[in-house]
């Protein structure tokens, strides 16, 4: 076999086409919006879910050192297991704001929800139709973003908050 | 048992595979003229046992043998027998096992069929189709058996996804496999013959009905997965430019290429190196596209459970095969002088594979970029439809002035007399188009060279057809029936696309909806116990206000027990000239139901015209023997 | 007559991607491009789940808002990152994506080309 260029070209074209796909199999292909940690927050608007008068916005989030927005709804069992760790952050850290949205819920059955597990926000929105979770870039329920003082999100958690994300939080916003 | 039946017959059909490797060996050094009676006999045995384990397998899936893994996994004793059977080849392992018996087959088939050809390449190419069975027999053996067992056996089986227990979907993988691993054979032809030196005509002889049997059942597996996907899915479309779909595009243009090019090389002897190529690359494609949809590497509304170690064997086995193909064909390919005149067909067909390499070309970076992008740079992006329908559309447009007007010129060089008759046509399919465009509705620009290219290609292979029943040029028929049926595809599909109805809205029992040209009625809904799922039917009473006329449709939503899934049928009323398609679907927590109608203009002829493509292709086939 | 038809062509060419959008159609073309993120390779129209209905919302209000088809798609994809469109954008990373077939097309017509006329060539000799 005489070798060329072209011959050389092709080699290594190939070479390089097996690696990828080599190199493809070891990634996870699920996708989440994980790669958008780092940017900043929209403005946004949302009222409070017992009091239409009352509302809050990006504003408010900037005199917080940090605010966990949190998706919940009282028909998301995931939801209820991963309230106790939202109870146990309200309690323990006094630096972090919790604020709930509530997605696509009925008010009586949300307020009992608080009720019966006890209540760890100090805002309670209402996102009756759902527009606000996409303005938050949220799909699927529960689902929470960590940010700064500054709007930037630190952290998304996609699903329910465990022991492991728990702990994350707490190294966060250390 | 049967368990340990199959694995034997595995193994025997293991053993066969190296015992024809060694015996043909020794036989490429003897003297004599013809192949060795021995090899004949092992390769009947071959096959004999390769087909007897699929038996085996089948027979696991009839009587429910849930000792089996395989059978535990994708079938249940409730299901109907037809599905059961089906079962064998609708989930991986089993799959894998018909691949095998399809690779037995066709070389055995290619062995005794070519019994005029040179004995130095029928050997070789025996050799490396045993080499492709002993890689894909070691892959099943290692990673995907089929005839695993388990302990303690279970009383009843987890049951094959519903949404595959489908009369379309239970033949749409044998098609798509025969023609995909059918390809294999002149794989090997091709390899055995850079080796032997067999070329030119006489290989293009001897590998001609192999191609065109592929093409036929790839194009037809194509078809009835598309079908499938219209009235299974339930989203009113038939193509998604999914990566499964995409995968399985990928062999057929090339093999259509090659069909073509075969041609020149068969009647000019030349093209030979390209010929090989595209041997090469078909079933290297057919690879490569089971590799990124069993691997898992690609996200698909296909689901495949997928398995990292499926996808590094199959990877380590594709690379093997790209290597030594690339090694061989270097070493022996020779330069060839090309001689091609302008105006000849032989151009002609070279203009063909130039469109052919380029929307494969298309489809393979469409798939393959966002994996490339994912692994290099960590970007996630998405390919889908649109950006498919960008790049590629436009060409089809020349292409199909191509295809029209390509078989009118001769072989070598042709004087041209046509140019009168092909400005004539392009003047006629503008007047049809403009007709169209000013009676039913507007399009954009390039929809209408679409709709002319269409009507030109249509009309131009209609007057063909009248002068074949003039002259009785018979061996012209099935191209031209596969060219006109394209012309009418693309028609149909541009039709369908500009002039479809789509209504999207919610609505509870009793409700009444209005658009502009129907009135939806939700009558009711009642529940329908089956043998294997639950079905909740819902009555609509379509009004069409122009006519006052009345229908029934009866979408449902299944609800499956084995294992526990929804499915959503639609509702599909199917006449010549359109298809009203109405679905159903529950919205969650609320008693509304989430309504989908569509009026689809000649959707029946979209299925038509396809099917006669693969129908020129069969008789293709058929009538080869009257043209000798 | 030849250049009234000519003139009658030209008027409907470009007629034609003038009047083809009507807003219905434009919605179910917005819904299409855009995916389902959680669900296995369905786009927002085609998909059933909550995710899909919600976003179909929001971009309904956009549109009925006066958005154009692109703000929409770079509002969902500052949101949900380039992998929620099916039409990947053209920017400097899908560079080769977009080009690249095209590429290889005229690579492919300049061989055919240099082969029949390196052919003519032969003949004259």
């Amino acid at each position: 076999m005489k070798i060329n260029i072209s011959k050389i070209i092709i080699f290594s074209f190939t070479i390089f086409l097996l690696s990828v796909f080599w190199l493809g199999l070891k990634i996870n292909h699920n996708y989440d919006t994980k790669s958008l940690v780092g940017s900043k927050i929209s403005k946004f608007y949302v009222t409070e879910i017992n009091n239409e008068n009352q509302y809050i916005s990006e504003e408010d989030l900037k005199k917080n050192k940090y605010t966990l927005i949190n998706f919940f709804a009282s028909w998301c069992s995931p939801c209820r297991a991963e309230h106790r760790y939202l109870m146990s952050l309200s309690n323990q850290n006094k630096e972090i704001k919790i604020i709930g949205i509530n997605f696509k819920d009925k008010k009586i059955n949300a307020n009992n929800f608080l009720k019966d597990l006890g209540n760890p926000y100090n805002f309670v929105g209402e996102d009756t139709d759902g527009k606000i979770s996409i303005s938050f870039g949220i799909y699927g329920i529960p689902e929470s973003i960590l940010v700064n003082n500054e709007l930037t999100v630190i952290k998304k958690i996609i699903g329910p908050i465990d022991q492991v994300q728990f702990n994350d939080i707490l190294k966060s916003i250390q | 048992m049967l368990s340990n039946i199959g694995i034997a017959l595995v193994y025997l059909v293991l053993i066969f595979s190296f015992l024809i490797i060694y015996i043909s060996s020794v036989d490429l050094k003897t003297s004599s003229q013809f192949i060795e009676k021995n090899i004949y006999k092992l390769s009947l045995f071959q096959i004999t046992f390769t087909v007897l384990s699929f038996f085996t397998l089948i027979i696991g899936f009839v009587n429910s043998d849930f000792s089996l893994i395989n059978v535990y996994e994708n079938s249940h004793t409730a299901k109907p027998l037809f599905y059961k059977i089906a079962g064998t080849w609708g989930n991986h392992e089993g799959s894998l096992l018909l691949w095998v018996n399809i690779l037995v087959i066709f070389s055995y088939l290619f062995l005794i069929f070519n019994h005029t050809h040179n004995k130095k390449f029928r050997l070789y190419t025996l050799i490396f189709q045993n080499i492709l069975i002993l890689g894909f027999l070691f892959f099943l053996l290692l990673n995907s058996n089929p005839f695993n067992s388990i302990y303690p056996i279970p009383l009843e089986g987890l049951g094959l996804n519903p949404i595959l227990q489908d009369p379309a979907l239970a033949i749409h993988p044998p098609l798509l496999y025969v023609g995909f691993v059918g390809c294999s054979i002149y794989f090997s032809a091709a390899m055995a013959s850079l080796l032997s030196g067999y070329a030119g005509k006489l290989f293009a002889q001897s590998i001609k009905t192999w191609v065109k049997i592929s093409w036929c059942f790839q194009t037809l597996g194509i078809i009835v997965g598309s079908i499938w996907a219209y009235y299974e899915l339930g989203w009113g479309g038939f193509w998604f430019w999914d990566p499964v779909e995409n995968a399985s595009l990928l062999p057929w243009f090339a093999i259509t290429a090659l069909m073509h090019s075969l041609i020149v090389l068969e009647k000019r002897n030349t093209l030979y190196s390209w010929v090989i190529i595209l041997c090469l690359s078909t079933f290297i494609l057919s690879v490569t596209g089971t590799f990124l949809v069993r691997s898992g590497i690609l996200n698909s509304v296909h689901t495949f459970a997928s398995d990292p170690t499926r996808g590094i064997y199959i990877l380590s086995f594709l690379s093997l095969m790209i290597f030594s193909a690339l090694i061989i064909f270097f070493i022996k390919n020779k330069k060839e002088t090309y001689n091609f005149n302008l105006k000849s067909r032989e151009t002609f067909i070279l203009a063909n594979n130039w469109f052919m390499v380029f929307f494969l070309v298309t489809v393979l970076i469409g798939m393959l970029y966002p994996i490339f992008l994912d692994v290099l740079t960590n970007v996630k992006i998405s390919v889908g439809p649109p950006f498919f329908n960008i790049v590629i559309i436009p060409l089809v447009v020349p292409f199909m002035f191509l295809m029209a007007i390509g078989p009118k010129f001769g072989w070598v060089k042709s004087q041209n007399k046509i140019f009168y008759k092909i400005l004539f046509l392009i003047l006629g399919a503008i007047i049809i188009n403009l007709l169209i465009f000013y009676f039913f509705g507007k399009y954009s620009f390039l929809s209408n060279l679409i709709f002319i290219a269409a009507i030109f290609l249509i009309l131009y292979s209609l007057l063909d057809l009248k002068k074949i029943f003039n002259n009785k040029k018979k061996f012209e028929l099935p191209r031209i029936i596969s060219h006109l049926s394209f012309g009418l595809l693309v028609f149909f599909i541009g039709i369908n696309h500009q002039f479809s109805l789509e209504e999207d809205f919610n609505l509870k029992v009793g409700e009444i909806k209005k658009t502009n040209n129907y009135e939806i009625n939700f009558k009711d809904m009642k529940v329908k116990e089956n043998k294997n799922y639950k079905a909740i039917i819902g009555n609509f009473k379509l009004t069409d206000l122009k006519n006052d006329l009345a229908q029934y449709l009866n979408p449902e939503i299944r609800i499956y027990s084995n294992p526990e899934t929804l499915t959503y049928e639609a509702a599909i009323r199917t006449k010549i000239t359109s298809d009203l398609y109405l679905t159903m679907s529950n919205v969650s927590r609320s008693d509304y139901y989430n309504i989908k109608f569509q009026k689809k203009p000649f959707m029946i002829w979209i299925w038509i015209s396809a099917l006669m493509i693969a129908l020129g292709g069969f008789m293709q086939l058929i009538l080869k023997k009257n043209e000798d | 007559m030849k250049k009234k038809l000519f003139f009658l062509i030209i008027y409907f060419l470009f007629l034609g991607p003038l009047s083809s959008s009507d807003n219905k159609t434009e919605l179910s073309e917005i819904y299409k491009n855009l995916r389902c993120l959680v669900c296995q390779g369905q786009s927002i129209a085609d998909s059933n789940s909550d995710f899909a209905a919600t976003v179909k919302l929001v971009v309904q209000d956009q549109f009925n808002e006066g958005k154009t088809k692109d703000e929409i798609y770079k509002f969902l994809i500052s949101k949900y990152g380039e992998w929620i469109v099916y039409q990947p954008t053209f920017s400097k990373s899908n560079l080769l994506l977009w080009t690249l077939p095209y590429f290889i097309f005229i690579m492919g017509g300049v061989f055919i080309f240099l082969i029949i006329r390196k052919s003519k060539n032969n003949k004259a000799n």
